[in-house]
């Protein structure tokens, strides 16, 4: 399982890579091998508002269905349509897969997101769960 | 393994399967009667076979499905108990199959008395006061019992009530049909029996619950021991008991769901009352009521006067009409004929039967599979692919091996609650050699799955396909015949 | 022992003590006494099959069925013919002992008939995507305005009134069980007033229900209502025989989004009203919100073709509460009646029932005009059914044809009680003209 140095993660297992303003989101290796084969990605539309907390977008596998919560607030705007049509890629890249760039309204919200060691415990004492 | 060509693909223009007697009116031209804007150019591109082509496309068809009649069909959840053959010769009778709905009352009082007695004896079963034939499966049962339980409400004037209490372990109709009624649902915990936790039940409790929704046996097959009092918190804080029929042959001519307490119960004709699953459909799931809330049943209810049986539309407090006409009656002629083949003693012999055959397979089997919960179960034991698990072999695994030795496989994980869940429903059709068969072969792939996990993992070998590719299927769907799709297959 | 059941005495007592319980009553130690039943079920004893069959044919005796009675009713089941071979076929164990295809290695079967069944609807319904089938035209309907409601996030629904008036009052239930306004667009001589159409179409109207050819038989003008419809940006929903689509264009090569209908005419006996299917078919755009279930095509390990359920997320098993839909079956054995029903007949078949159903309408609604007793209601074109004024009262009229061995039309009075004396007249193909004329002279008596 690949955690980035670089990313801020989330309790529900989203990425974000911050640029500037603007914060890129994604689902997590973690995420990628609980939820098996993605079939399908539904994504936000552009211009649309979010809040932290909210559905951003839902993923599919071929038995289950989950969501994708946006880890900021802002404006979305812009969509990884290559999605739409190779959800595969989520699999594949996981971390080259966003799904949506919001624009923040609030960069203090990322100070509440998890460090990658900080979620690497976290993966680490679910797998434990698991097991 | 020969694909099977599609019906269009075996099409010629030219080529029919019908005789139609030549138009005996005077023909006009059709552009004369109907505006020729309204009319299609092309005809619809459908199949042009002969009969005996016809005839064989669908023969082969049908070999290559399994049926109860081919095999042991251990379907929990589904109760794939036989489908008596006389049942469907009844239902074919010219005076059940030939008839209009919007017959008058006068010329079709045959079925509405063959209607009107069989909601007596499902009443009877299942301890209600009242029972509407007119769902037309079991989650369209669900669905209307739940309206019935919001209109209860709302007649008092209770608008507060708006939500539905639903077990962990529910089947998934549970929830969806709550959220189709217009609830919300609350998810409570099961405890470690198996059972309601009673604790988060009384904690959920409260004005804005419309009622609880309860599978008893639940899903894991087992029975409910703490059912009153559950019955008692949910009726203390003004909730009413929904009972989701699914496992009724669990209980038949031993305990009542009106006699637990529930307040609305459904029931399947298809599975408990031997009537065919037909491939998915139809079934039929009629929705039983306590007294106090019959008037909200939906309409048109069979009645009698005179001795003669009518539709009484004149229902006001009723939540309308849920399906066209009355529900599926050939299905309820095949039900009828059923109940009157068993008589009651029979239908307590069914439901020991059904129960002494699930304890059996699962004292058979709990040596070799995981047992979560080890007791004496009901109609249906959950067993667990844990231990083979350890070896790489999942459930699916076990399913599809399952295959190869001619059985339908139990279903696979559900219970949600169970991991890697194979719940194992025989019915009390089977006899004891075939029980004892089908033991002998899972214990044979529980054997595989610790020396050759990877022969079992790549099962099964004998069917017309082998795995297919559920994933593709998804992410590029192909819902449809045409030319181009074909050139890709 | 009853003959449905394997297990004998001696079985039992051996099962038993290998369960490791004393008797039958152990097994059931988790039922409280106060809920034990502590007597028999008060149902009748055991019948044995022969008595059982007398029962049940005396019983179905006391039904004055279409085989002796001469059928002119319709108002949304239909008396069409059904080729020997339906019947024969259908009955294979292999088709109707079977359940949901959940493993498809051993129902390829049945998945290609649905496959093959999603195909013929498409084709007749001119959409791109079809399910599986759903429990009735109306209920399809009604989950068709569910889907318009959730997929464009408004919340009410128009309806012709000139829709069947059973899927309106379903309509209706359904509705006021969630946040889901339903008006009515009335009618103006028998099809859709496009004025009240255009009056009550408003921000929060998710889709038009039309059907065509309408309860009175009548072919609605689709194309302008579906223009006024998507000049609102609302969904254009439309109901039809899909025995009518044969000869008439498909709804949406005139602008439907969502197509349903009551595929009984298909190959479906009449059964007193059931069991039989809805169909529901779309655009490509609304595959992942219908609700049902889908067949899906794919390949096996070895690259051979096959076919699974697919889109499966859609479904309650998975998404609970959040599904589209709370169905959980299709109507499978009557959706393989129906997709025989139009190999059987097929491309050439079908076309020919319609225009022999078409033909033989008109001629008899010409000649009950011809006696001077009835009198048109609506002058509109129609297909295989038609609305005419009786001067008798109907109920009269039908109890008088009864005695003649004659099923008579419905009384439109029940629904419309604006149309008094309305009577709605069907006939299929199956109607020689013997049987017309005979029906008119008595009518006309």
């Amino acid at each position: 399982m690949i955690i980035l140095n670089n990313l801020k993660y989330t309790n529900s297992h989203e990425w974000v890579k911050v640029d500037g303003n603007n914060a890129y989101v994604g689902l997590t290796d973690y995420a990628q091998i609980h939820l098996g084969q993605i079939v399908f990605a539904d994504l936000p539309e552009v211009d649309s508002e979010v809040k932290a907390g909210d559905q951003l977008a839902e993923v599919e596998s071929v038995k289950a269905v989950s969501e994708v919560y946006s880890p900021v607030s802002g404006k979305v705007i812009e969509i990884n349509e290559d999605l739409l049509d190779n959800p595969g890629n989520v699999n594949e890249d996981v971390y080259g897969s966003w799904f949506a760039v919001i624009e923040m309204i609030d960069t203090a919200e990322l100070d509440a997101l998890l460090g990658s060691e900080e979620y690497e415990k976290l993966c680490d004492s679910l797998n434990e769960e698991e097991a | 393994m020969k694909e099977k060509l599609l019906i269009f693909e075996m099409s010629k223009p030219g080529r029919k399967a019908y005789s139609l007697p030549k138009c005996d009116v005077p023909e006009k031209d059709l552009a004369s009667m109907i505006n020729p804007e309204y009319l299609r150019a092309d005809a619809p591109n459908l199949p042009e076979v002969s009969e005996l082509d016809a005839v064989r496309h669908y023969t082969q068809l049908s070999k290559r499905n399994h049926g109860v009649d081919s095999g042991f069909y251990p379907l929990g959840s589904c109760t794939m108990k036989y489908n008596p053959k006389v049942n469907e010769v009844i239902a074919g009778f010219d005076g059940f199959s030939k008839l209009h709905p919007y017959q008058d009352e006068s010329s079709a009082q045959g079925s509405l008395e063959l209607m009107y007695s069989l909601s007596e004896m499902l009443s009877e079963i299942t301890g209600m006061d009242q029972v509407s034939l007119q769902p037309a499966a079991g989650a369209h049962g669900e669905l209307a019992g739940l309206m019935i339980i919001k209109a209860y409400h709302r007649n008092r004037n209770d608008h507060r009530r708006i939500k539905i209490i639903v077990p962990d372990s529910a089947h998934g109709t549970n929830p969806a049909s709550s959220a189709v009624a217009g609830f919300e649902i609350v998810e409570v915990k099961s405890n470690a029996d198996g059972g309601i936790d009673i604790e988060s039940l009384k904690r959920a409790m409260n004005d804005e619950v419309a009622g609880l929704m309860l599978t008893n046996p639940n899903t894991l097959g087992l029975f409910d021991k703490n059912i009153t009092e559950i019955a008692d918190i949910v009726h203390d804080a003004g909730g009413l008991l929904y009972y989701d029929g699914a496992n009724l042959n669990a209980v038949m001519g031993i305990a009542r769901p009106g006699d637990m307490g529930f307040d609305v119960a459904h029931v399947n004709l298809h599975k408990t009352f031997s009537t065919p699953h037909g491939g998915g459909g139809p079934g039929s799931g009629p929705v039983g009521v306590k007294e106090s809330l019959i008037p909200f049943l939906p309409y048109p209810v069979v009645s009698m006067k005179d001795q003669k049986y009518y539709l009484d539309y004149d229902r006001p407090l009723s939540i309308g009409k849920i399906k066209s006409f009355y529900g599926n009656f050939s299905v309820m002629v095949k039900a009828y004929a059923y109940i009157l083949s068993m008589g009651s003693e029979g239908l307590k012999t069914v439901s020991e039967t059904a129960v002494l055959n699930a304890n059996y397979i699962a004292a058979k089997l709990k040596d070799v599979y995981y047992v979560p919960y080890d007791r004496i179960c009901m109609h249906e034991c959950v067993l667990s692919g844990a231990w083979q698990m350890k070896s790489g072999v999942s459930t699916l695994d076990i399913a599809k091996r399952l295959l190869d030795f001619g059985y339908h496989p139990p279903t696979i994980y559900f219970p949600l609650i169970v991991h890697e869940a194979l719940m194992v429903e025989p019915t009390e059709c089977e006899s004891l050699e075939t029980l004892d068969e089908f033991i002998e072969v899972m214990r044979t792939i529980a054997h595989e799955a610790e020396t050759d996990p990877g022969m079992v993992k790549n099962s099964p070998y004998t069917t017309v396909v082998s795995r297919l590719d559920e994933v593709q299927a998804a992410r590029k769907p192909v819902l449809r015949w045409n030319k181009d799709t074909n050139q890709e297959a | 022992m009853s003959r449905y059941l394997g297990i004998t005495k001696s079985d039992r007592d051996y099962m038993l003590k290998e369960i490791g319980v004393k008797s039958m009553r152990s097994l059931f130690s988790d039922v409280p006494e106060q809920v034990y039943l502590d007597r028999e079920l008060n149902i009748p004893p055991a019948l044995s099959e022969m008595e059982l069959v007398a029962k049940m044919k005396s019983m179905s005796e006391k039904n004055l069925d279409l085989d002796h009675y001469t059928c002119f009713l319709g108002a949304g089941a239909y008396d069409h013919f059904i080729p020997a071979a339906i019947g024969q076929l259908l009955s294979r164990q292999e088709f109707f002992t079977a359940y949901t295809p959940y493993q498809p290695e051993i129902s390829q079967g049945t998945l290609q008939s649905i496959f093959e069944y999603q195909t013929m609807i498409c084709e007749l319904t001119g959409m791109e995507v079809s399910n599986a089938s759903m429990y009735d035209g109306a209920t399809a309907l009604t989950e068709a305005a569910i889907m318009a409601s959730e997929a464009m996030k408004r919340k009410e629904i128009l309806v012709a009134g000139s829709v069947h008036p059973e899927s309106r009052k379903i309509l209706k239930t359904y509705a006021q069980f969630r946040d889901l306004k339903i008006t009515e667009v009335r009618s103006e001589e028998g099809t859709i007033d496009q004025e009240d159409l255009r009056n009550k179409l408003n921000d929060n109207t998710a889709a038009l229900l039309i059907q065509s050819p309408n309860f009175f038989g009548i072919i609605e003008d689709l194309a302008s209502a579906g223009e006024i419809v998507h000049q609102n940006k609302s969904l254009f929903i439309v109901s039809a025989d899909p025995i009518s689509l044969a000869i008439l264009k498909s709804p949406g090569e005139l602008g439907a989004d969502i197509v349903v209908g009551e595929g009984q005419a298909l190959g479906n006996p009449l059964s007193f009203g059931g069991p039989y299917l809805g169909f529901f078919a779309a655009k490509e755009k609304w595959m992942r919100k219908l609700p049902g279930r889908i067949v899906g095509q794919t390949k096996d390990k070895e690259g051979i073709r096959g076919f699974v359920l697919t889109l499966q997320t859609r479904e309650q098993h998975i998404r609970r509460e959040k599904a589209t839909s709370n169905i959980c079956s299709n109507q499978g054995l009557n959706a393989l009646a129906a997709a025989m029903y139009m190999t059987f007949l097929g491309k050439e078949g079908l076309r020919e029932v319609a225009g022999l159903s078409a033909q033989k309408a008109h001629y008899a609604y010409g000649q009950l005009l011809n006696t001077g007793k009835f009198t048109p209601i609506f002058n509109k074109p129609f297909f295989k059914e038609f609305a005419v004024k009786s001067e008798q009262p109907v109920e009269g009229l039908n109890s008088k044809l009864l005695n003649e061995h004659i099923i008579g039309g419905y009384s439109l009075v029940r629904d419309y009680p604006g149309i008094d004396g309305g009577w709605l007249i069907s006939v299929t193909e199956k109607r020689t003209k013997d049987e017309i004329d005979k029906f008119v002279r008595k009518a006309a008596e």
